[in-house]
């Protein structure tokens, strides 16, 4: 491997500064007090308290999982900090209010936070630690009857809307970090798109964990109601500290009759230095359910940052018709570890799904792609197509594809593809000999292997995602 | 021989280099002036490519010894991008495939790179795919394959036809053919020749490394050199070719 491409893989995380903030945390650990003190401190509900103590119990109960294809320290749940917020707490009503430190913060992220950012058309919930900071544009959304604000806030606003849908895609007990999450998630962002309307602007969600030793737990759920669609941006970044942060969110998505979910990722958590050393536990729980007729819900994510993604956003396309689509790009540098891919669970008659997987590994990291598609045996005339590619850059890398297809119903069509690929020296220095310079080759042949993920981007997001791959390959090639 | 008296544009002197502690050139001289066609010819493993690569810049060969400059300019200090940049160019006897990059797509960044580096004008898709479908007359290829990805699915002659259109849009000031006629059927090998010679003008040069005289049929040398074991150790006119062709390699090698 030419030392070209070693270094343009090893590009700094620029995301890696703490914002100097006063944060009111609850101690560490986890104990039914500690459910109870959050759940207080949010003023909630005794119906919310209740679902989160009993996915406490069940969470008791069950083990972390051990069959992802990642190794990692036990992680000791009693050394979490479970709840941290910027203070002072207070109903933000503009933009005006927010800290000057939090503002500062995320216009380096490049969120746009201020107004004439906001012209551009984005609707922004910002989260920041565990709590909803700010959601811009909602007045304007309100008008047309769409409701995008914090969780919390939906909790109270809305409660008949959040008690009727949550945990109805990710049931409390459905996995080990969902237990977690339902127990003690925080914040998150809620959305609710009524029958008939379309969204008139892409909808956004800014994840920002900046406590040390603290945990994020969101909750994002987002409901389209017949004939309504949507489109969901999502951006996560982290500071740069020593030790592993805990991220376990849960997102759930439902789609009824003729709804349509598109729901994009960017995702940029702190993924450790070179030597494997600190780095964001992504353990996500992401699943939309086609509930309707017609009803559709894409998925599409770039994961490039973490030390160790768990991740699998799923389709459960339960209305006749329904369409569920994943399209993924996972870039690994150093020691990060990444398992990710998708489920596609066909219930209703003629159901489709399509998976595109790209798996890019560079460094000594390992990068798999793990899928499951289900035909179950009402689901007539029920098709899936799945392509999964790997592409390594350098020796020291790895790549695995783990594919299961369970078909219940004989008139299903269920089509599996596979490849994988290395940028070689060879490449390399045709590239060169056509004097191209080493980074630009890497960015044009990543982009070419990301190109049938890249088209399913919003045009904003797409720019980001091509910048973002070239960042994290920037000095690993040469 | 015949000296056509442009200004020198390669001048080799005394090259040695190794793959992996092997010593594969031993002391290499050249000269190449503008206006002159050069053939190389040699048995399998005397370091024709070898050659050929390490003028390029191939990461898996070391300079050892003796010098080489490309227009005055020392060659060896210059990364291979930048040899490339300044007018060097290889076709390469094995073309690689680069699947998800289209040809149009690579053609024009490289050509849009070369225009900086020579200070004009780069040119936006739609000028460039009219100079692109004008050159691309020269390889007489479909311009469908403008679209597919760089050499994926290509026949060999394909291949081959595609580094020649490559030269047509870079326009080198040298070009290495390392043995293009390699894999071309006798249609191929016309249209790759006819090609070349329609790119040569009187301020460019051409360098071929080739096993075989048919190239040189299509594409007539001003100069032939021989090389074994890792020297260049006869030189002579266009006639040299045939009587290798005739009589073999041995009796070069004999008298080396």
């Amino acid at each position: 491997m030419s030392s070209a491409i070693q270094n343009l893989v090893n590009q700094p995380y620029k995301h890696g500064f703490v914002t100097d903030i006063e944060t009111e945390t609850v101690p560490k650990g986890l104990s039914e007090d500690v459910i109870r003190l959050i759940s207080k401190k949010k003023n909630e509900p005794e119906w919310l308290l209740d679902f989160r103590l009993s996915a406490y119990r069940h969470w008791l109960t069950m083990e972390e999982p051990a069959w992802a294809s990642v190794s990692y320290p036990k992680i000791d749940f009693q050394d979490i900090i479970y709840f941290a917020q910027p203070k002072p707490k207070k109903q933000l009503a503009s933009m005006d209010e927010v800290d000057p430190e939090l503002k500062r913060t995320f216009e380096k992220l490049g969120v746009p936070l201020h107004e004439q950012k906001i012209m551009a058309g984005v609707a922004v919930d910002v989260i920041f630690d565990s709590v909803s900071v700010t959601t811009t544009y909602k007045a304007k959304l309100a008008e047309v009857g769409i409701i995008f604000c914090s969780f919390s806030e939906a909790v109270h606003q809305h409660p008949e809307l959040v008690k009727q849908y949550l945990g109805s895609v990710v049931p409390s007990g459905d996995n080990f970090y969902a237990a977690l999450n339902s127990a003690v998630f925080t914040d998150g962002s809620f959305c609710f798109i009524p029958k008939g309307t379309k969204c008139p602007m892409d909808l956004s969600t800014y994840f920002r964990i900046n406590t040390e030793g603290s945990g994020q737990f969101e909750r994002t759920l987002i409901i389209a109601e017949e004939g309504a669609s949507v489109c969901y941006l999502e951006g996560c970044t982290a500071p740069q500290f020593d030790t592993n942060q805990l991220h376990a969110a849960v997102v759930e998505l439902v789609a009824l009759d003729n709804a349509d979910i598109k729901y994009s990722t960017v995702q940029n958590w702190y993924a450790g230095d070179e030597n494997g050393k600190g780095g964001i536990f992504n353990f996500v729980t992401k699943r939309g359910l086609c509930k309707g007729i017609n009803s559709k819900i894409s998925w599409t994510q770039v994961e490039t940052g973490s030390a160790i993604t768990w991740k699998y956003p799923s389709c459960v396309l339960l209305g006749d018709n329904s369409i569920g689509e994943f399209y993924s790009v996972a870039l690994t540098n150093h020691l990060q570890q990444a398992d990710t891919g998708s489920k596609m669970i066909h219930i209703g008659k003629n159901t489709r799904s399509r998976i595109i997987s790209k798996g890019i590994s560079t460094g000594r990291s390992s990068n798999s792609y793990r899928g499951l598609v289900k035909i179950g045996s009402r689901a007539t005339g029920a098709r899936n197509y799945s392509q999964c590619d790997s592409m390594l850059i350098g020796d020291n890398c790895g790549a695995n594809t783990f594919p299961t297809i369970d078909v219940q119903n004989v008139t299903a069509q269920v089509e599996h593809e596979a490849s994988t690929s290395k940028i070689g020296e060879d490449q390399m220095f045709f590239f060169a000999q056509r004097g191209i310079g080493s980074e630009e080759a890497v960015s044009m042949i990543i982009n070419g292997f990301c190109k049938d993920v890249f088209v399913h981007l919003p045009m904003e997001f797409a720019v980001e995602a091509t910048k973002l791959l070239g960042l994290k390959l920037e000095g690993s090639v040469g | 021989m015949i000296n056509k008296g442009g200004k020198v544009l390669l001048e080799v002197k005394n090259l040695k280099a190794e793959v992996d502690g092997v010593e594969i050139l031993k002391g290499v001289d050249l000269t190449v002036r503008a206006g002159e066609v050069h053939a190389i010819m040699g048995v399998n493993g005397s370091g024709k490519s070898t050659f050929s690569k390490v003028l390029a810049g191939h990461p898996d060969y070391t300079v050892t010894g003796g010098t080489a400059t490309f227009e005055g300019k020392e060659l060896f200090s210059l990364a291979a991008e930048e040899r490339a940049r300044a007018g060097l160019f290889l076709a390469f006897q094995y073309p690689v495939e680069i699947p998800g990059v289209s040809n149009s797509a690579l053609l024009r960044l490289a050509y849009n790179t070369l225009q900086n580096e020579r200070g004009l004008e780069e040119l936006d898709p739609l000028e460039f795919e009219d100079l692109v479908h004008e050159k691309i007359k020269v390889v007489e290829m479909d311009p469908s394959f403008l679209d597919r990805s760089v050499n994926e699915g290509f026949s060999g002659g394909e291949k081959k036809r595609n580094e020649i259109l490559q030269m047509a849009i870079l326009e080198p000031k040298l070009a290495i053919l390392d043995e293009t006629d390699s894999g071309l059927d006798i249609d191929a090998l016309r249209i790759v020749a006819n090609g070349v010679n329609s790119l040569l003008t009187a301020d460019n040069a051409v360098v071929m490394v080739t096993h075989y005289q048919r190239l040189l049929n299509y594409i007539v040398p001003d100069y032939v050199h021989v090389m074994d074991a890792g020297r260049i150790v006869r030189t002579g006119g266009k006639e040299l070719a045939l009587e290798l062709e005739a009589r073999g390699y041995d009796w070069v090698r004999a008298a080396a």
